[in-house]
């Protein structure tokens, strides 16, 4: 049930690319949100900051851990979901789609190469769960 | 040795079921050229008996503030502690409990915390107060380092100079390996000046630190003090007086983003300096960067309202070096004191308590300053505390001098403060009578006429 | 039995107008507020506090108090927290007026008594760990430990070597790394065995000339000594750097072995675990430190000095150190008591303490091993860890679950999932003070508890006063003051 369409860092994050305006959605895998559990808390960046890719961009916390979130691109915050801080239920029926986190404008784009394809992460999700 | 069970029966016993000849052979994990090859030299042991005359011998050789009358504040105070506060608090159950890890073994701890955040909201008027932290000291530090990780901001912090200066000292030293740098107010006339202030915060200034009322006793202008702090960004942060809150306006109505305080007068013995109280307490914005425990409520399984440790994952022991703070232990038990300290008071013995200290402190400095040798050193409204003035400058004898007559009479000025070695400073609780004030300053005055007879 | 009406909310059983302090009234000349204070610094109404009377204050704390395990009522194994015995001799005599009603800003020759406990508690320190030199300013064993950092990087600033890197193993207790973050240094993790000693290997990889602080805890949160602490002071030292021994687990070598002479240059103790001051449902502690004497100049001041007549002072002529961590003296309520603790037992004594803690440890572990596995092997120091892997991997059922199950039998849960290196673990930590008969009632509550059903286990506790508690709600929507019947600001 990973979506064919997007890339993956080996982080969990996903990206999804839009070549026409260079903005690039970004959120977490399902399979990450399932090894979380139980998630409480998130924190996102402002509209406006700069991310980095491999850099962390904001937080997310269950009863037990707290993650970083990695930003798997370089660019400048342009919009946030922040229904989601309110609603973190979300991230467990619908990452891809209504649990986007942050909208980023690409500053580059030689980042995405590094990224995972749906295949290749799944692969590694397998490996992980062992 | 009273606390040991095993007797040689029981400990061959073990040793058999253990599979080991010895108990040295259990040791055999330390290298025999580790081991230490002579008894610690340590005194010999001693019996109940022989300690309790022992800890008699030193306690006689102090002298306390039951034995003298004891004018000396700067942080610790002889406030009264009411004899419930010392039976509850003695409750084993209480006191050999430990942190609260096992929630339905530990639902007296827990709720007492619980009321111990929500009394120390009120008495604030903030919105989350943690378990406690360590004392009034370091609970500045944290919160300064607090107020960092919220803004986000690392390069300067700005502190009045009228906060406790070893407050002071100890915020230095947790910022020098920061890179952070430390901005101090001037408070030449006993409180800082606002416009002084306002050009010390830039647009990377995390916090603007005060104390409430100051080292000195008196009131800062806090509410322009926290405008001036947010114009720029930064945020608010005020260590209080918490007796003074009887009377003063409670910071969460002037503007203060963190609030700290030294808890050691709700009900704590002044112990030569600890075990003390933390307080901090903050809006509900910055709950999740907050240092130390929070309990909150929450149901178990069967929907019955109960409490537990929550937002645990701020802590230390998950976040590691990310975390707010390294604060594992608290004062657990120091804010169990506090809470039983202010269920006894409640609003109005708060508010009685608060009004004897500034009634009988200005009682006490006005008998004092009639002696032409003394003035007060600063001009503005105090609570509990003031500083005086000997235009002798002879601080030292003088309080020496009390010494002798049984009065703890002041704290000298000078450690701190060079430019003011001619000062001390004197608090008066709820706990010094007319008569005792009398009697200080009597002593203090005479002490000033025999030094003149002396050199006529 | 139990009085749910007295322990409701202290809000729930205020009632308006109930005092439970009463204060004399004022007996010097009262002037109006208004011309003493501004107006605008007077708040218009008293804090909105709880109103009770002083027996509901008795009644709602006592009945409180019966909903807590502790030591003084139950067997506490809680691992690495060394719930031992807290003697009622210490509670007095620490009470003592000439000890308890002490400012700390009255003059020295008023506090001989005082200064001269301190100061031979910092020599008897000195001499257990084998550093001379003592700090008893720390409030805590995180603060020690911060407070050492800051020693250490004081020193280096002093020696111009700009070090930035602090190693501790995997297996270290999340304060090291906190504290380290808190003294400007970046960790680095350094792997362990299976038995929690140090991988020598991955040691020396990560040790360079940027490391400032190798951390250790020894013995290790395993409960096993790491016989190559020589090796690894050597290793350390060899690049100028320095070892910090984590005190946590002092209890085990007792005048057996010194930090001191086994490399350490730094250390803490935890003399609310280690010298019995009492936990206090999570403090006071305390965090003295000892360090070489080629440190001791960076220690916090003031240290209590002697002079030659005998006469004790507070020593504040220190140039080189780091400053302050805490107001005052330190934490002395928990010295005097932890003082009481080591003049009780003398040199032997605390020998014997260490004897009994680590063969009591020892025995439940060779009655536990068969039915609970200890992955480390057969022998320990003071406390050991079993996993609970076998029974979660057949039946479902996790070290969580048996530790809830404890409760109903009357025992305090060991600590649960720490270190973090061994999965499931239950470190199980039962100190010198319980008996035989106390571990043997222990061991088999462990057996039969294995062998129950995995749905009970699942559910429990089930006789204590809640269930397992709903974490996430909690934390999701944190509530955490009281908020019924109090008018929106």
């Amino acid at each position: 049930m990973t979506p064919n369409d997007l890339l993956y860092a080996k982080t969990h994050e996903w990206v999804k690319v839009d070549n026409a305006t260079k903005v690039a959605t970004i959120g977490v895998s399902a399979f990450a949100v399932e090894a979380l559990t139980d998630l409480v808390y998130i924190e996102l960046p402002a509209v406006g900051k700069t991310v980095k890719a491999g850099e962390p961009f904001g937080e997310i916390e269950s009863v037990k851990a707290v993650s970083d979130l990695y930003s798997p691109v370089t660019g400048e915050v342009i919009e946030v979901n922040s229904g989601l801080a309110s609603d973190l239920g979300v991230l467990n029926e619908d990452p891809y789609i209504k649990g986007w986190m942050i909208k980023v404008r690409l500053a580059e784009e030689a980042s995405l190469s590094k990224l995972l394809n749906a295949a290749d992460y799944e692969k590694q999700c397998s490996e992980e769960a062992h | 040795m009273a606390y040991f069970f095993n007797t040689p029966e029981d400990r061959q016993a073990m040793l058999a079921a253990i599979g080991a000849e010895s108990v040295d052979e259990l040791f055999a994990m330390v290298p025999a050229e580790l081991r230490l090859a002579r008894p610690l030299a340590l005194p010999a042991a001693m019996t109940e008996l022989e300690l309790t005359a022992h800890m008699q011998q030193l306690a006689a050789a102090n002298t306390s503030a039951s034995d003298a009358l004891c004018f000396l504040g700067g942080g610790s105070y002889d406030h009264f502690i009411p004899a419930v506060v010392d039976a509850l608090s003695s409750r084993g159950e209480f006191y050999t409990s430990y942190t609260p890890y096992q929630p339905e073994a530990s639902q007296g701890n827990l709720q007492a915390f619980f009321e111990y955040q929500s009394l120390i909201c009120r008495l604030t008027g903030m919105e989350v107060s943690n378990a406690s932290l360590y004392d009034g000291g370091s609970a500045v530090a944290e919160a300064v380092l607090m107020s960092m990780h919220a803004t986000k901001r690392q390069r300067r912090v700005v502190v009045a100079a009228s906060v406790h200066p070893e407050y002071r000292r100890i915020l230095e030293t947790y910022l020098v390996n920061l890179g952070t740098e430390l901005i101090t107010v001037g408070a030449p006339y006993g409180t800082i000046s606002v416009d002084e202030l306002a050009k010390c915060i830039d647009d990377e200034t995390a916090c603007v630190l005060v104390q409430q009322p100051n080292f000195f006793g008196c009131l800062e202008d806090v509410a322009a003090i926290g405008r001036a702090a947010h114009e720029r960004g930064a945020m608010f942060v005020v260590s209080v007086d918490p007796i003074s809150l009887g009377l003063l306006k409670r910071p969460g109505e002037y503007g203060a983003d963190i609030v700290i305080a030294e808890g050691q007068s709700l009900g704590n013995p002044m112990a030569y300096g600890g075990p003390y109280l933390g307080i901090m307490a903050c809006r509900e914005d910055f709950a999740r960067r907050m240092p130390g425990r929070i309990v909150g409520q929450t149901t178990d399984r069967d929907g019955r309202a109960c409490m537990v440790l929550t937002l645990q994952t701020r802590e230390q022991h998950i976040r590691r070096e990310k975390a707010t703070s390294n604060i594992c232990t608290n004062q657990g038990l120091y804010a169990l004191r506090a809470t039983i300290y202010l269920s006894l008071m409640g609003p109005q013995g708060m508010r009685e308590a608060a009004q004897l200290c500034l009634q009988k402190s200005h009682y006490a400095a006005n008998q004092l300053t009639r002696a032409a040798r003394f003035s007060a050193a600063f001009d503005r409204p105090y609570f509990k505390e003031f500083v005086v003035r000997d235009a002798d400058g002879q601080v030292e004898t003088l309080l020496a001098e009390a010494m002798d007559q049984g009065i703890m009479a002041g704290a000298p000025l000078g450690e701190w403060y060079p430019e003011w070695s001619d000062c001390f400073l004197v608090a008066v609780t709820e706990k010094r009578t007319k008569d005792d004030i009398d009697r200080w300053a009597n002593c203090l005055t005479r002490v000033n006429s025999r030094r003149e007879v002396a050199h006529a | 039995m139990r009085n749910t009406r007295a322990t409701q909310s202290l809000f729930t059983l205020s009632k308006p107008g109930r005092r439970g302090a009463l204060l004399p009234a004022c007996d010097v000349p009262e002037q109006p507020l208004e011309s003493l204070l501004p107006p605008s610094a007077l708040a218009d109404a008293p804090p909105p506090l709880a109103e009770l009377a002083e027996p509901d204050v008795v009644r709602h704390f006592t009945n409180l108090s019966t909903l807590n395990m502790s030591v003084d009522t139950h067997f506490y194994p809680l691992g690495s927290c060394t719930m031992k015995y807290n003697s009622k001799r210490n509670e007095r005599l620490v009470a003592l007026p000439g000890m308890a009603d002490l400012h700390p800003y009255q003059r020295e020759e008023t506090l001989q008594g005082m200064l001269r406990l301190l100061f031979e508690m910092q020599e008897m320190l000195g001499e257990i760990a084998g550093l001379p030199v003592v700090s008893l300013q720390p409030a805590a064993g995180a603060h020690g430990e911060m407070t050492a950092l800051f020693v250490a990087a004081a020193y280096f600033r002093d020696l111009g070597q700009r070090r930035t890197k602090v190693l501790a193993p995997d297996s270290a207790h999340g304060t090291n790394p906190a504290s380290a973050a808190m003294a400007g240094f970046d960790t680095l993790s350094v792997k362990s065995n299976p038995d929690g000693t140090v991988d020598l290997n991955d040691l020396s990889a990560k040790l360079d000339q940027d490391t400032a602080v190798f951390m250790i805890t020894n013995p290790n949160t395993l409960g096993m000594f790491d016989g190559q602490i020589r090796e690894i002071a050597r290793r350390v030292h060899e690049v100028g750097a320095l070892i910090y021994l984590d005190g946590a687990n002092m209890n085990a070598i007792l005048g057996i072995t010194r930090p001191g002479d086994f490399g350490a240059d730094m250390m803490h103790f935890n003399p609310h675990k280690t010298f019995s001051g009492p936990h206090g449902g999570g403090g006071p502690g305390a965090g003295p430190i000892a360090v070489t004497e080629r440190l001791g100049g960076y220690l916090p001041a003031p240290l209590v000095a002697r002079d030659a007549a005998g006469v004790y002072r507070l020593d504040y002529d220190r140039p080189k150190s780091i400053g302050r961590v805490r107001a005052f003296f330190g934490n002395v309520g928990v010295l005097v008591r932890a003082y009481c603790y080591i003049r009780t037992h003398g040199p032997d004594g605390l020998r014997r303490v260490s004897e009994e803690a680590v063969l009591n440890a020892n025995y439940l572990l060779s009655q536990v091993k068969s039915f609970l596995p200890v992955p480390q092997g057969d022998r320990c120091m003071h406390e050991f860890i079993a996993s609970a892997t076998k029974v979660k991997g057949e039946r479902g059922v996790s070290a969580m679950d048996i530790a809830k199950r404890l409760l109903d039998y009357g025992f305090h849960a060991p600590t649960v999932y720490f270190p973090p290196i061994v999965r499931e673990a239950m470190m199980i930590e039962p100190t010198e003070t319980e008996s035989k008969e106390t571990l043997d009632a222990f061991a088999e509550a462990l057996r039969t508890i294995i062998e129950e059903p995995a749905e009970l286990l699942h559910a429990a506790p089930h006789t204590t006063v809640i269930s397992r508690p709903d974490e996430v709600k909690a934390a999701r929507n944190p509530a955490v003051r009281w908020t019924d019947g109090v008018t929106k600001q």
